[in-house]
């Protein structure tokens, strides 16, 4: 077995410099890498490009490094949320790269899985096409897509073990597991860290190759973004 | 009369048929949930990574790790999966997904649809919506037909930034059910007590009626 523990996010954090690329798993604040962005605010790494299908919240998730000014570039599907970020946006403090929600999934996987570029449907037409190359397959159109380059990975996952084998939970796994070996290093946080035999290895959704370092998280808060609940009859 | 949007959401739930896996938008789309006959099966997706979306929870049960698209805390029903985004738009890309309904700002009448921003003044994204809208084979779009300015949805060439270019197949509004054709919206049915002048009225694109135009059932 190959261990990829490290005792603290300090160091899982170790090497993170401004300007650098990051990666960070999460769909809204669901399956967000709590820890690590704690961490990077603490840290105020600055002019940093994120990658997120998200912007977090005014005040949780990546909110926290926009209020800070730590974001140069945000590549994003979905950004509605967050007042900050838009006034960023609009003023031209905030360089923003709107990309349909599966073709970021796709160009995370594609460098995660050794492929320079995947051509893709959406957008074909609009102006996330413009400029790219297009391509004829069965008479239908494609846009080709590069894979994403990013220096750290930031993951949250359900459990782990020692090795960085990876189970996720619901729906908190989202681009996590997409994003995990496709940044040069992948920092992942678990809500439990257990001993190697402890998982299932039919029950793993992501193995320990594509994580280089991982840690007990801990303080999950876990926000809520829309509460919706239905009344006992 | 003119239909809510409860009303719109009900007419779009006759499409859904025995079998499909279903993929709904934020907006109306959501409420046609509400509407499905109990007697047939389907399974609703949502591309954040759920097949099989049930209610939402009674209140104390949220889950924070089990969302939808919209982030609205909901249920996983029994024979539910969850999966990666990847994995999630794979299917959609792959058209394994049998219907898609989303909500629109504009559709021409050549299929294109606009429905991620506002030059200017609303730039929130466009999540998914380019991905559904470029792969899925059945696309219906839930809208009022007119915007709060009282002006056309149902144009001949999109004004706003497109979210797809000629691939939306129906569009259920609060005045009609229309389907787009190579000539332009072609009319299949009226909202109760609706006229075919309204609907020519609040129709900016060619607007194709063939004999008489039925009432809807709802």
């Amino acid at each position: 077995m190959i261990r990829k523990t490290v005792n603290n996010v300090q160091e899982a954090l170790e090497g993170i410099q401004d300007g650098m690329t990051f990666m960070l798993g999460g769909f809204g604040l669901s399956g967000i890498p709590e820890n690590s962005i704690t961490e990077l605010v603490n840290k105020n790494v600055k002019d940093i490009t994120c990658i997120s299908n998200n912007a977090g919240v005014d005040d949780f998730g990546l909110g926290l490094l926009l209020k800070k000014n730590q974001i140069k570039k945000m590549i994003s599907s979905y950004v509605g949320e967050n007042a900050e970020f838009e006034r960023q946006m609009l003023s031209g403090e905030l360089d923003v790269e709107l990309t349909p929600q599966g073709t970021l999934a796709a160009k995370c996987q594609a460098a995660q899985q050794g492929f320079p570029a995947i051509f893709t449907p959406a957008g074909y037409g609009t102006e996330v096409a413009e400029g790219k190359e297009v391509r004829e397959f069965d008479g239908k159109m494609y846009v080709l897509e590069e894979a994403y380059k990013a220096d750290f990975a930031f993951i949250k996952a359900w459990k782990g073990d020692e090795a960085g084998n990876l189970i996720f939970k619901g729906t908190a796994r989202n681009f996590n597991p997409c994003m995990c070996g496709a940044a040069k290093v992948t920092v992942v946080e678990v809500e439990e860290l257990v001993k190697p035999g402890e998982l299932d290895p039919n029950q793993i959704h992501i193995p320990g190759i594509f994580v280089q370092r991982i840690f007990q998280g801990k303080d999950y808060e876990k926000r809520i973004e829309q509460r919706t609940v239905r009344q006992k009859k | 009369m003119a239909l809510d949007k409860n009303g719109i959401a009900q007419r779009i739930a006759k499409e859904v048929k025995d079998g499909y896996y279903v993929n709904l938008g934020i907006g109306i789309p959501t409420l046609v949930a509400n509407f499905v006959n109990d007697d047939i099966e389907v399974e609703f997706q949502s591309e954040n990574g759920i097949l099989g979306m049930g209610p939402f929870p009674f209140e104390g049960e949220e889950d924070p790790d089990l969302i939808n698209a919209g982030k609205q805390t909901i249920t996983a029903l029994p024979g539910a999966s969850f999966f990666d985004s990847a994995t999630s738009f794979g299917m959609i890309r792959g058209k394994h997904v049998d219907l898609t309904i989303l909500g629109a700002m504009e559709v021409a009448e050549n299929g294109d649809i606009a429905n991620w921003k506002i030059p200017g003044k609303m730039v929130k994204g466009m999540g998914g919506a380019m991905d559904l809208v470029a792969s899925a084979e059945n696309i219906i779009v839930a809208m009022m037909h007119t915007n709060r300015a009282g002006e056309s949805k149902l144009l001949k060439r999109c004004s706003l930034p497109l979210t797809g270019v000629g691939c939306v197949t129906k569009i259920v509004t609060n005045l009609a059910v229309l389907e787009v054709t190579e000539k332009g919206f072609k009319l299949l049915e009226r909202a109760p007590g609706v006229s075919v002048e309204e609907i020519q009225a609040a129709t900016e694109g060619i607007l194709i009626m063939d004999g008489e135009i039925p009432e809807m059932k709802l």
